[in-house]
């Protein structure tokens, strides 16, 4: 069994992007973002946040720009993509779908 | 739109991979630096901060190397990657790396060669329309030897099932013939090879003319105009592809005959060595072509779209049966069987080619075991270096595929030089393998290198698979251990070794086995006794032309004046004429009945028919066993007398005298009464075949239809090839239209046994080939087990072990595995020696001596492979040994 706060595989993709639609944010950004949102129930680490960037850029769910960040130093900004958005409402979609059927499983037998 | 991002990102990470990566550390950084001041943020000193975000953010490199994972032609940088370091580790060691090419080499090379050549010969159709439904039908005897099984057909059943049955699509018919072609005066003639075919078997077989046509039905019928085909080669070399000449006439043996065609270059059937086609009814005397039991023609068809094989030839079976029940007192067979035409073709060299097949790919397999056991002996070596990555974090994937990559860069080098090697070996086995058929097909295509690509793949997998997963495979901990104290290291990868050679060993003494009984085989081919002198024996062979040689006369006065002519030859101890020399041929058998045994059954007493003069026996040196041999004076109409041979005598004349008793034969197309007057000794017609029973006719009756064609067989006092061109001198000067075939009767022997002497010999280069893989093998696992042993070796002999004890110690330890291979190899040699028992001859599947001898080399050549290291053992300095610790 994992740590609590280990994410379901797949998920933080969805979490990613999810973060990224209001606004384009550095990778520590979304970090602190996603802790925040969720209480810190969700950690998101540095091991699995880049590789989880990088593979989303590849894909051109997200674009990569950089710009000064807050504190005057250059960072590396994420944006969504139109592809990217559609993308989001399809992962969204079928995590709402999953959770609501391991609801009824949970709730039922 | 997102496949422009995509494929500019894959174009970013390909082309500008440096600056990529530097953005790269400079993302990390930043997100190292916010940590950093968040810390400090939180009341932490900046030291302090700077170590727990460290702590916080991991192994660096493995993240930087886990975010580069996600980007694509990652798969590029480490296939790059784990190329450069195998070729590092293969140049750090180039002895080991030569060794392991050159034997993959070898063992590629060869599988390549002998798939190329079973591919052509074996698989590849034949280069007839719709080859498939072409099938060969034969005669078969339900009572009878083997050889029967397909018995060639008489001319009169061709007909008649052509005629009376409707099975196939259409029926055609071909047999063997042969003449001597002189073109224009003044030139050589030649003695040829051709065949006479009816005039539908082109068609049959779906083949068009290269040039003018081929026969009409009006053409194959006796008395029709004599026209004649040439296969390519003969056009070209004969006639220098000149395509006037179709319309021409050329002689054969003195007849003109016209050109009406010539047949196209890949029309090598029946083999290559046929030059012309004549109509098949035109070579043959009138009453032959109605007599059930000539036996002498090949029948092909063409089966119908929607008839079975089974149910047409079940329709000629039926009617053979009746042709049969109609000609009791006949040598007649009572049904008809097919056979598919390439099998056909390749009969002779199938089993041949298999066992070569089969013994190229266990010496590939050897190769790949022994390459395996030196990447295993190596990954021993390297065990620590491999614990300590794992430790780091190497991934285990990750370090098989290294090991991989090794295995594979020896098997690609070895396969590019491997195919390099066949491409000169495929061809120098197709020009120096007699009797090949099909040989001008064989050649090498793409197929064939995709078949080596697939090999060089499985082989690299082979050799590299279990000594990566075995090297990889355990704790890493143990491991680490292990190798700081090396007492009574490294047993398990020992016993991996151990198993390995076994294999190895196994393999080889199969290989042994089969190659030893193929060259007994072979040798007792070799030194056979045909039942007479084959030393310094000439024979030549020539026809004398149908036209001119009417006569009985004009026939004998021919031989008896070459005879006086070549007797009086300088370096001539004998000279005798016979229709077919020992081992030289079937030529012909006839059924025969017993005047004085009316009750012997009829049907199944034949024999071979030989035609001799009276100074043939002792010429060639057969023994006469009783009674007379034939005299000048058993000449023309006062020769109704025969010699038989001394089986011939055991069979039919058990417990009594033949001399005196008579036979009733056909000779010159009659049926006569022969008088037997001497038992001569046997003689071996075809080498391989069994004796046969024989009868002799005389020569000198000069029976038209029965003595044009002849053999002189002369012994020489000296080498017998200085003899050719004399006689050939007096055979030109009584008629130079008169073509000859030179042989001695040791090339007779030596075309006979070529394709086997060929096979065996290959497959023994293989065997011992396969040996001293198997030797190095053992010698390599002892080095490496006395090696690891050093200490364990010095405290025993401190502690006061004899050398004499180490040694055997040490020789036990690499004998066993190979006397545990050497037992399965004994029982797979059986069971192999049981498969080729088609091919061999003289010769037991189970032959002791073959097992002995085998057994024998493999345990010498296993015990000077173990005994380097087992000195090298007992010779080590137990004071020296116990202080390298």
């Amino acid at each position: 069994m994992g740590k609590p706060s280990d994410l379901v595989q797949g998920t933080l993709d969805l979490l990613i992007l999810k973060t990224l639609s209001l606004e384009p944010k550095h990778g520590w950004a979304i970090a602190k973002r996603i802790e925040q949102i969720s209480n810190e129930v969700l950690q998101v680490q540095q091991g699995s946040l880049y590789p989880a960037l990088h593979r989303l850029e590849q894909q051109g769910w997200i674009r990569a720009k950089w710009a000064e960040s807050e504190t005057g130093r250059q960072a590396k900004f994420y944006s969504l993509t139109a592809a990217g958005r559609s993308r989001l409402e399809k992962e969204k979609e079928s995590w709402k779908r999953l959770s609501n059927a391991i609801d009824l499983v949970i709730d039922t037998v | 739109m997102r496949w422009v991002q995509r494929l500019q990102m894959s174009m970013m990470a390909l082309f500008h991979r440096q600056s990529e990566k530097a953005r790269l550390q400079a993302e990390l950084a930043f997100h190292l630096e916010q940590q950093i001041a968040e810390n400090v943020a939180g009341g932490m000193a900046p030291e302090e901060a700077r170590l727990a975000a460290l702590r916080l953010f991991g192994n660096p490199t493995l993240l930087d190397e886990e975010a580069r994972s996600s980007w694509s032609w990652n798969w590029i940088e480490s296939l790059w990657r784990d190329l450069r370091y195998g070729v590092r580790t293969l140049a750090r060691s180039p002895g080991f790396s030569v060794i392991a090419i050159l034997v993959m080499a070898l063992g590629i090379g060869a599988s390549t060669s002998l798939f190329t050549i079973v591919r052509s010969v074996l698989l590849k159709p034949l280069p007839f329309r719709e080859p498939d439904k072409l099938v060969m039908v034969y005669e078969h005897y339900r009572i009878g030897d083997t050889i029967h099984l397909y018995n060639p057909v008489a001319a009169a059943d061709f007909y008649d099932w052509r005629e009376k049955t409707h099975g196939f699509q259409e029926m055609a018919a071909w047999r063997w013939w042969a003449g001597a072609v002189t073109t224009n005066s003044g030139e050589m003639p030649e003695q040829i090879t051709g065949a006479t075919g009816s005039w539908n078997l082109f068609s049959v077989l779906g083949i068009e003319p290269a040039l003018g046509r081929t026969f009409t039905p009006d053409e194959d019928r006796i008395g029709a105009p004599d026209v004649v085909i040439l296969c390519w080669s003969f056009f070209q070399s004969r006639f220098s592809g000149d395509s006037s000449i179709v319309g021409k006439t050329v002689r054969i043996d003195s007849k003109p005959y016209t050109v009406v065609g010539v047949l196209p270059k890949f029309f090598t059937y029946p083999d290559s060595e046929v030059k012309v086609w004549i109509p098949y009814a035109t070579a043959f005397a009138p009453d032959e072509l109605v007599q059930p039991d000539h036996h002498q023609s090949h029948v092909v068809a063409r089966l119908k779209e929607n008839v079975p094989a089974a149910a047409a030839i079940q329709e000629v079976s039926a009617l053979q049966h009746r042709i049969h029940m109609a000609n009791l007192t006949k040598s007649v067979a009572e049904e008809a069987v097919i056979r598919p035409v390439i099998e056909d073709v390749v009969q002779g060299v199938k089993t041949s080619l298999f066992v070569l097949m089969a013994s190229v790919g266990c010496m590939l397999l050897i190769a790949c075991l022994n390459v395996s056991n030196l990447l295993v002996a190596r990954g021993a070596a390297r065990r620590r270096e491999v614990a300590i990555r794992g430790a780091l974090g190497g991934s285990r994937l990750k370090l098989i595929r290294e090991q991989i990559t090794e295995s594979f860069l020896i098997s690609m080098a070895g396969g590019l030089l491997g195919i390099l090697l066949s491409f000169f070996a495929t061809r120098w086995l197709a020009t120096h393998w007699q009797d090949l058929p099909r040989a001008d097909a064989i050649q090498m295509d793409g197929t064939i290198l995709v078949f080596s690509a697939v090999i060089v793949f499985l082989s690299a997998l082979v050799a590299g698979l279990v000594p990566a997963i075995s090297s990889t495979g355990k704790q890493l901990l143990s491991a680490l251990q292990e190798s700081a104290r090396s007492l009574g290291g490294g047993v398990s990868r020992a016993g991996l070794r151990k198993t390995l050679l076994a294999a190895e060993v196994t393999l080889t003494v199969i290989l042994l086995i089969s190659a030893g009984l193929l060259f007994k085989s072979f040798m007792h081919l070799h030194s056979l006794d045909l039942g007479c002198t084959t030393d310094r024996v000439l024979t030549m062979r020539y026809g004398l032309p149908d036209i001119q040689y009417d006569k009985a006369e004009k026939i004998v006065a021919f031989h008896e004046a070459l005879l006086e002519k070549v007797r009086n030859l300088p370096g001539v101890v004998a000279a005798g004429l016979v229709s077919t020399a020992p081992g030289a041929g079937y030529e012909s058998s006839r059924a025969f009945t017993i005047p004085e045994h009316p009750s012997q059954e009829p049907l199944h007493l034949d024999a071979m028919t030989r035609k001799a003069d009276p100074g043939y026996f002792n010429a060639i040196q057969i023994p006469l066993l009783e009674g007379r041999v034939f005299t000048t004076q058993d000449r023309l109409d006062r020769s109704n007398y025969v010699v038989i041979s001394k089986l011939m005598a055991d069979q039919r004349f058990p417990g009594e005298s033949p001399l005196g008793k008579h036979i009733k034969i056909e000779w010159d197309h009659k049926t006569e009464t022969m008088e037997i007057i001497g038992v001569v000794g046997d003689t071996i017609h075809v080498i391989g075949d069994p004796i046969k029973p024989m009868v002799y006719f005389p020569l000198l009756s000069g029976a038209t239809t029965e003595t044009t064609l002849v053999t002189v067989v002369v012994r020489a006092a000296q080498d017998p090839l200085a003899l050719v061109m004399p006689v050939q001198k007096q055979i030109s000067s009584l008629d130079p239209q008169i073509a000859v075939r030179v042989l001695t009767m040791q090339q007779i022997i030596g075309r006979a046994t070529a394709s086997r002497s060929f096979s065996a010999s290959l497959v023994l280069a293989f065997a011992v080939l396969s040996l001293m893989l198997a030797a190095v093998g053992l010698y390599g696992v002892l080095s490496y087990l006395v090696q690891q042993r050093v200490s364990e070796i010095g405290i025993r002999m401190a502690l006061g072990a004899q050398r004499g004890e180490i040694l055997r110690l040490i020789l036990l330890d690499g004998m066993r595995p190979v006397l545990f291979g050497l037992a399965l190899g004994l029982f797979g040699g059986a069971v192999a020696g049981t498969l080729i028992k088609s091919i061999l001859y003289g010769t037991r599947p189970l032959d002791p001596i073959v097992f002995a001898g085998m057994i024998g080399s493999l345990l010498v050549t296993a015990t000077v492979a173990g005994a380097l290291p087992a000195l090298r053992a007992c010779r080590i300095e137990p004071v020296q040994a116990l202080r390298t610790e």
